[in-house]
């Protein structure tokens, strides 16, 4: 299978960009350093092109409720502008994907947003369930006609105010706008995934070369988007989860708050269950007390040999200079708790730290 | 790009360097390039044995987990213990500061089984 390739790959390579197969595609991971574009982003501002990310639009009649019965927040409660974090579950509670639900701003529809690599599997569950159900809605798959970049970090918004015709400042979180950035219609979000204010921008391929020229600061790639995701605790689809090798009810995943029993949706039934039973495993972070790296598969231990839970993601990071790794670890043990995590064979004394590592 | 590759050191495959006239074993400027920043180096002992081609520690970077290999058989004299505190010493200066152990007791015959510094070029380009 051939990679995929994002239209602003020769502005990348041009840039001194690595690449990488991330869920398909051909995507930067590094242009500077890592530790210099995390930095960047963590005190100034930094823009990563993350046009990999799946953009389907979903739009007639019965759009509401063809969204509302596939993804488990409340979709009702959305205006038109409003966006909100929500999961994508099976039959069984468990997480398929999370996703950025848009309540689109200047038309009827929602636009949503599926990780790397599973826009095709998403286009596909959406329109299946809607013949099942005989509803009356159109769903596109968008992923390769619009790009996406994301610009954060503390001076983010003025770059993005700057660069823009409308008045974005004025969004709260998740609010959306549809305006001209640096002429080109673009839908803009303030949300992103890195733990610091910015924008995400929506825009027709055929401008991704104006969009991104039109701010002046860090190219970052997919390397720092990982350590800067980690830092802020928030999980990546197929890594912190993944319905086939590590299947995890949002609950596990620490976004319950994305489920809405009150609504109906595929998995409501296994879900209410699942909150009533209780978690036997919880989404933690660790901080390594020794010299070494934690590690997506590594043990956690009691801190006695006994392995009481297991990695999913880990780095050095760059802002605190801390070994810290993300996981699910038995819901007996608490943040603060001492722990161990065992790399090569050695049990390194660690803590338990909430998810986000961040003030 | 260009890498720098010392003239008078010998190498291995896996970008591994040894320096004949001070014991010296470190990674390559390519090596640490490729890596990007590294953050955490695990080196054996002094006193410990090592066998040419086989692991003697681990370096790590942001991004990736990579075993090194042991470019000569000898026992380690001396490790760089400045890595634990400044491991971005190996991208600063990989054939200088950032060198990580010293060998003693190495048979000269086993220079014949690395790369000289032409055929290591050849390999990076």
């Amino acid at each position: 299978m051939s990679l995929r390739t994002p239209p602003l790959r020769d502005v990348h390579d041009d840039a001194g960009a690595t690449f990488t197969d991330f869920g398909g595609w051909e995507m930067p991971v590094e242009f500077d350093s890592i530790r210099e574009e995390h930095a960047a982003v963590r005190e100034d501002a930094g823009i990563f092109d993350v046009s990999h990310m799946g953009q389907i639009e979903v739009s007639g009649p019965d759009a509401e409720q063809l969204m509302q019965r596939l993804t488990t927040n409340d979709v009702n409660a959305l205006d038109p502008g409003d966006a909100h974090y929500s999961s994508i579950v099976t039959a069984d509670g468990h997480l398929l994907d999370d996703t950025v639900v848009y309540d689109l701003p200047d038309r009827d529809g929602f636009l949503f947003v599926p990780n790397a690599g599973h826009d095709e599997q998403m286009a596909d569950r959406w329109t299946t369930h809607r013949d099942d159900w005989g509803l009356d809605a159109t769903v596109e798959n968008r992923t390769t006609e619009y790009g996406m970049v994301a610009v954060q970090g503390p001076n983010a918004p003025d770059l993005v105010a700057d660069a823009s015709a409308g008045d974005v400042l004025d969004l709260s979180m998740f609010e959306t706008t549809r305006t001209e950035v640096a002429g080109v219609s673009c839908l803009v979000s303030r949300s992103g995934y890195t733990g610091e204010d910015g924008f995400e921008l929506v825009y027709d391929n055929d401008h991704a070369e104006t969009v991104w020229g039109a701010f002046d600061c860090q190219p970052c790639g997919l390397g720092a988007r990982d350590t800067l995701r980690m830092e802020a605790g928030l999980l990546l689809s197929g890594q912190d989860f993944d319905a086939e090798s590590n299947p995890r009810t949002p609950y596990e995943a620490g976004i319950g708050w994305t489920v809405k029993l009150d609504t109906e949706f595929v998995g409501r039934d296994a879900l209410e269950r699942a909150k009533e039973e209780g978690v036997d495993e919880t989404f933690r972070g660790v901080v390594l007390l020794e010299r070494g790296v934690p590690r997506h598969g590594y043990d956690v231990t009691d801190g006695d040999g006994t392995v009481v839970g297991e990695l999913t993601s880990g780095t050095m990071s760059p802002t605190l200079d801390e070994p810290i790794g993300l996981g699910y670890v038995s819901a007996d043990f608490e943040p603060g708790d001492r722990v161990g995590v065992v790399i090569r064979g050695d049990e390194k004394k660690a803590e338990l730290r909430t998810p986000r590592f961040l003030d | 790009m260009s890498f720098d590759v010392p003239s008078d050191l010998y190498y291995l495959e896996s970008h591994e360097w040894y320096d004949p006239d001070t014991g010296r074993v470190g990674i390559s400027d390519f090596a640490q390039d490729e890596l990007g920043d590294v953050v955490f180096v695990e080196l054996p002992d002094e006193g410990d044995a090592l066998e040419q081609d086989n692991q003697f520690g681990v370096v790590e970077s942001i991004k990736a987990v990579s075993d090194l290999y042991s470019p000569v058989s000898g026992e380690v004299s001396d490790t760089n213990t400045d890595l634990e505190d400044a491991p971005e010493l190996v991208n600063d200066e990989p054939f200088g500061d950032g060198w990580m152990l010293e060998v003693e007791g190495v048979e000269e015959s086993e220079l014949d089984d690395l790369l000289t510094a032409e055929e290591y070029r050849e390999q990076i380009e």
